[in-house]
């Protein structure tokens, strides 16, 4: 990846942010993204995401560890080895069904987790993209490419929001 | 935050439309000719819907005061501008008393055979109708102490729903936290009470039936079954409310709460359907897995609809965020859920009654017909008596401005 020109706006509280973002997005300005130390109700929203398309996801990863699991039991105990277990029939359904439970579970939220990493760009040893390192405790940042902004309007409107400082720098987000 | 509007709290008043109560009257008469049908051709089977329905609505009725009791001690905001519907439902609870007085007077007279133990010798070793294996269990099952127990765990349940009722009208002309937080004793009192004197509800009425076999789930199960219904019966009731114009404090952040609740409670009835059939599908012992020979060889396909109804079709339909905060896949996946819990109680009781000859027919459904417009006609009297707002709830705000993501 490589950098790119970035109006990064710097504020003290979430409140102030919040305004500056629906603001910025009436003006009909382009938001990269908001960092901030935890979520904040509403920004989401606010920045016009979509929602999540990871419950899709999770239903297709439940689905594959349902087949699996019931396929893995079936084939064990009713083809590879079939034994007389109480003389109940090899392939008794209602036996396999807390292991297809907890292993849909278990896909489902292995198979979650692996697709927000991937997703999100946030699997092992990634590097952490962020304007400011106080965005991780107590700095609310807006990043706002500079290519489709006006950089005095920004700085004025940010400013009147009450931005603590307002900068245009070259990084990678 | 988010974007909801100011929405006023204010007392409604309901009113019920001619419309409905003719339909509960008419449904009320479709009742009586059934009762009068069943007691005319096979008084067996009458006597066996009698106690289905009633024990279904009853369930119903106290799951209300569960509802509120849950909510109570959680100290919950988001169900408080909705509280008057399981507080009108607990008032069928007197109704379903009476019906069990019946039950019970027609058993001491001989007149129903429902329950095998109650008969004559049936301990007595010199008797031919002697049966060794109930004569163990005469200690606890005999006419005398489950008489006794009856009347002391319907009294509790009375004064309990009748006194959360009282604090919560009082509640609302005096406003504060003074009921809430006497609500929020009685009803951690409750909770253990009302665990303890429902199952014995469970082992008294429904499985002393089959008084051979026993299962120590029981009671839990059909807690998850009356309780589903009961959800299902409240959000239902919402939808109607506010398609009449009242409740418009509810949002679509409330419908999607109930929502959860159905979807969640059916697949809990679903786990403890398995938890008590696994176990015995597994130990294979005669004594305990006659139970589901019987059900799965003359009831085979009402064994199959009962799981396909109340957990198939409501867990693919409802999964989605979506479907939960459609009100026309709520109504559906809700009367799904409410007639797929009368088939569950129907295969519950039918086998041990009737027997391998019994079916759905016009003394079942008209007599479910009946019960149901005797149980609407007085849930929907009891909510015209109060506000259906709670407008001075400590935590009407709270409840006006949920918001589920």
């Amino acid at each position: 990846m490589s950098t790119q020109k970035y109006i990064i706006g710097t504020f003290n509280d979430e409140e102030p942010l919040l305004e500056a973002v629906k603001e910025v997005r009436a003006a009909g300005t382009p938001i990269h993204e908001c960092y901030t130390p935890f979520p904040v109700h509403g920004l989401d929203e606010a920045l016009g995401y979509r929602r999540s398309r990871l419950p899709r996801a999770a239903f297709m990863f439940g689905v594959l560890g349902f087949s699996l699991a019931l396929f893995m039991q079936a084939w064990m105990l009713g083809f590879d080895w079939p034994m007389n277990i109480g003389g109940k029939p090899a392939l008794a359904w209602p036996d396999f069904v807390p292991v297809t439970f907890e292993l849909t579970v278990l896909i489902t939220a292995l198979g979650m987790v692996g697709t927000y990493l991937v997703a999100s760009g946030f699997l092992p040893g990634a590097e952490a993209k962020m304007p400011d390192i106080r965005c991780t405790s107590h700095v609310f940042c807006i990043a706002i490419p500079s290519n489709t902004a006006d950089y005095d309007k920004m700085h004025a409107l940010l400013m009147r929001h009450g931005a603590d400082e307002v900068a245009e720098r070259e990084i990678e987000l | 935050m988010g974007h909801h509007h100011e929405v006023a709290v204010h007392e409604e008043k309901f009113v019920v439309p001619a419309r409905l109560r003719n339909i509960t009257f008419g449904l009320m008469g479709i009742g009586l000719v059934a009762i009068v049908v069943g007691l005319m051709t096979d008084s067996h089977r009458f006597w066996a819907n009698f106690l289905l329905n009633n024990w279904y609505f009853l369930g119903v009725a106290l799951m209300g005061t569960l509802f509120l009791a849950t909510q109570s001690v959680s100290n919950a905001g988001w169900s408080a501008g909705f509280k008057r519907i399981p507080e009108a439902m607990a008032t069928y609870l007197p109704y379903a008393f009476a019906g069990f007085a019946i039950i019970i007077f027609s058993v001491l007279m001989h007149w129903n055979h429902t329950y095998h133990w109650t008969h004559e010798g049936i301990a007595d070793p010199t008797s031919p109708d002697f049966d060794e294996i109930i004569a163990e269990k005469v200690a606890y099952l005999n006419l005398p102490f489950m008489i006794g127990r009856v009347v002391v765990i319907f009294t509790l349940w009375y004064l309990f729903s009748r006194t959360m009722r009282r604090n919560s009208l009082a509640e609302d002309l005096q406003g504060g936290f003074k009921m809430l937080k006497r609500n929020k004793t009685i009803s951690a009192i409750f909770l253990p009470v009302f665990a303890v004197s429902w199952a014995m509800a469970c082992w008294d009425f429904i499985m002393s039936i089959d008084t051979h076999w026993y299962s120590t789930i029981f009671w839990v199960y059909h807690f998850a079954a009356a309780w589903v219904t009961a959800i299902s019966i409240i959000a239902l009731t919402v939808i109607y409310l506010r398609r009449a114009g009242y409740l418009s404090i509810v949002s679509e952040h409330h419908m999607h709460d109930l929502g959860k609740f159905m979807f969640a409670f059916s697949i809990f009835w679903t786990y403890i359907w398995l938890s008590q059939f696994l176990l015995i599908f597994y130990a294979n012992i005669p004594e305990e897995s006659i139970y589901y020979q019987e059900r799965f060889e003359h009831f085979k396909l009402l064994f199959w609809i009962n799981l396909v109804i109340n957990f198939i079709v409501p867990f693919l339909l409802f999964m989605t965020r979506g479907s939960k905060r459609n009100e026309n896949m709520m109504i559906l996946v809700g009367v799904l859920l409410i007639i797929g819990k009368w088939i569950d109680l129907y295969i519950g009781i039918m086998p041990g009654t009737v027997g391998s000859h019994a079916h759905i027919g016009f003394v079942e459904i008209g007599m479910f017909l009946g019960f149901m417009g005797l149980f609407v006609f007085v849930f929907t009297r009891s909510l015209t008596k109060a506000s259906l707002v709670p407008t001075k709830h400590p935590y009407i705000k709270e409840f006006v401005t949920h918001e589920v993501m």
